[in-house]
């Protein structure tokens, strides 16, 4: 077993799908953070068979949960003080995405004023169908 | 002003609303001279970025049928556009020039950034092919008053279902009527978006078919709402060649429908529908544009909240 010190204070995102923690990491910025982070992948899981696991040293206002939530809501965040597991959180499907994803469109009005913020709506929490809120676009992961 | 409305996509209005400003497109229609001077003192700014005969002058005809005054520009070029101002800074500028503003753009959502901006109502005059809710408004006054009801209706869109704003706009709003069937007749690269087809028809339940022969479809038909391959939508020339004279609705198809139904069209006609056809009473494309300017003059007494005020 692959042993990645212990974590005293910060936040475990766990259940992540193999192979999709880099996406998140990149997603999520956490090349910009200037403490710890530690990204496991492909771990052993009696749940999942293989998952990844990243760790954040430091508080939950480091990730932004609605990025989370739209890119994979069955990722578990486990809240850590003291070295111990103090809450685990679980994630929604976001109602709306601001600046996370970008309108494809060539019609929309997103692509003539640079200016404003590309924002999606989950139009079908069924089918995780997000669309812009403009043109209405279905959203591509 | 309070209780600020806008006019972006038809759900902006509920049924309720939608029939009050019917109706009152309908007295209006009786009698217009007692609506003459309902908007006196009061600007109507037509913002079109992209060309409109009809929607403008409809919507024109519409403020100074109701003794307002009209302000705006026909062409993005004629604007600050052309010095690359955003529509959020355009509708700022408006907030202080006019008392209710149309706008026409050819980018999809251009009119829910200027109501986000706006101080004034804000109606969608057609936005790319996204929305156009007062050709809807429009086309529901043509049916209400010529079939006299909105429900219990099979009705058949044939042409461009993809970029067709008009068909978009107009399915939002007839699948809250109960008992309405949809038809849509299009070719495979033309069909209604997604947005449409998941969202909107199979999200309500709503019955409808997607067929590609028009003959096929005519015989049962209350409405055939036959529309325009715009080529201004298309980015590939060939493309848009190759589809546009897909449809051709003529005498000899007529044979095939009944004689209630009727032919609504947003007009501009190109090749479509044979200009034979119009003399056929089923064909009410032309009723279709002066039932607009009265949908238009309610609309806009609504928004301005002047629909209730005696004459």
């Amino acid at each position: 077993m692959l042993n990645v010190s212990g974590l005293k204070d910060g936040i475990v995102l766990d259940h992540i799908q193999a192979g999709m923690s880099t996406k998140i990491f990149n997603y999520l910025g956490l090349e910009k953070l200037d403490c710890q982070v530690a990204m496991i992948r492909n771990a052993r899981s009696s749940k999942m068979g293989r998952k990844d696991i990243i760790k954040i040293e430091g508080g939950l206002d480091m990730v932004d949960l609605d990025v989370l939530g739209y890119l994979d809501h069955n990722i578990t965040i486990n809240i850590i003080k003291d070295e111990k597991i103090v809450e685990k959180r679980c994630l929604k499907l976001p109602k709306r995405l601001t600046n996370v994803l970008k309108c494809k469109n060539p019609r929309c009005i997103t692509t003539d004023d640079k200016g404003l913020p590309h924002i999606f709506f989950l139009a079908n929490e069924e089918t995780q169908t997000y669309r812009c809120l403009y043109c209405e676009e279905t959203a591509s992961k | 002003m309070n209780n600020l409305r806008h006019l972006i996509s038809p759900l902006d209005l509920s049924l309720k609303e939608i029939d009050k400003i019917l109706s009152l497109a309908a007295t209006i229609k009786e009698n217009p001279k007692s609506y003459s001077k309902k908007c006196e003192g009061l600007k109507l700014a037509t913002l079109f970025y992209e060309p409109s005969t009809r929607t403008r002058l409809s919507f024109e005809t519409a403020m100074l049928n109701l003794g307002g005054s009209i302000i705006g520009f026909s062409d993005a070029a004629n604007s600050s556009v052309s010095k690359g101002e955003t529509v959020s800074d355009t509708m700022r500028i408006i907030n202080c020039f006019a008392d209710i503003c149309a706008i026409r753009h050819n980018k999809e959502g251009a009119a829910l950034v200027a109501a986000s901006k706006a101080t004034i109502p804000v109606i969608n005059a057609g936005d790319g092919g996204h929305q156009h809710p007062t050709q809807t408004l429009t086309d529901l006054n043509t049916i209400r008053s010529l079939k006299g009801r909105l429900s219990g209706l099979k009705i058949g869109f044939c042409g461009d279902l993809k970029f067709g704003r008009t068909v978009h706009s107009l399915i939002h709003a007839l699948v809250r009527y109960p008992d309405n069937e949809f038809v849509l007749i299009s070719p495979d690269e033309l069909r209604v978006p997604a947005y449409i087809r998941d969202d909107v028809l199979i999200h309500s339940g709503v019955k409808f078919t997607e067929v590609q022969r028009l003959e096929d479809s005519l015989s049962d038909l209350d409405i055939l709402y036959m529309t325009r391959v715009q080529k201004e939508r298309f980015f590939n020339e060939e493309e848009y060649i190759r589809l546009k004279d897909r449809y051709i609705l003529d005498k000899e198809k007529m044979k095939l429908a009944g004689p209630e139904m009727l032919i609504l069209h947003p007009l501009p006609r190109v090749n479509e529908i044979a200009t034979e056809v119009d003399d056929d009473p089923r064909a009410v494309y032309f009723k279709q544009v002066e039932y607009g300017v009265y949908a238009r003059m309610a609309l806009i007494l609504f928004l301005l909240g002047k629909e209730d005020t005696s004459c």
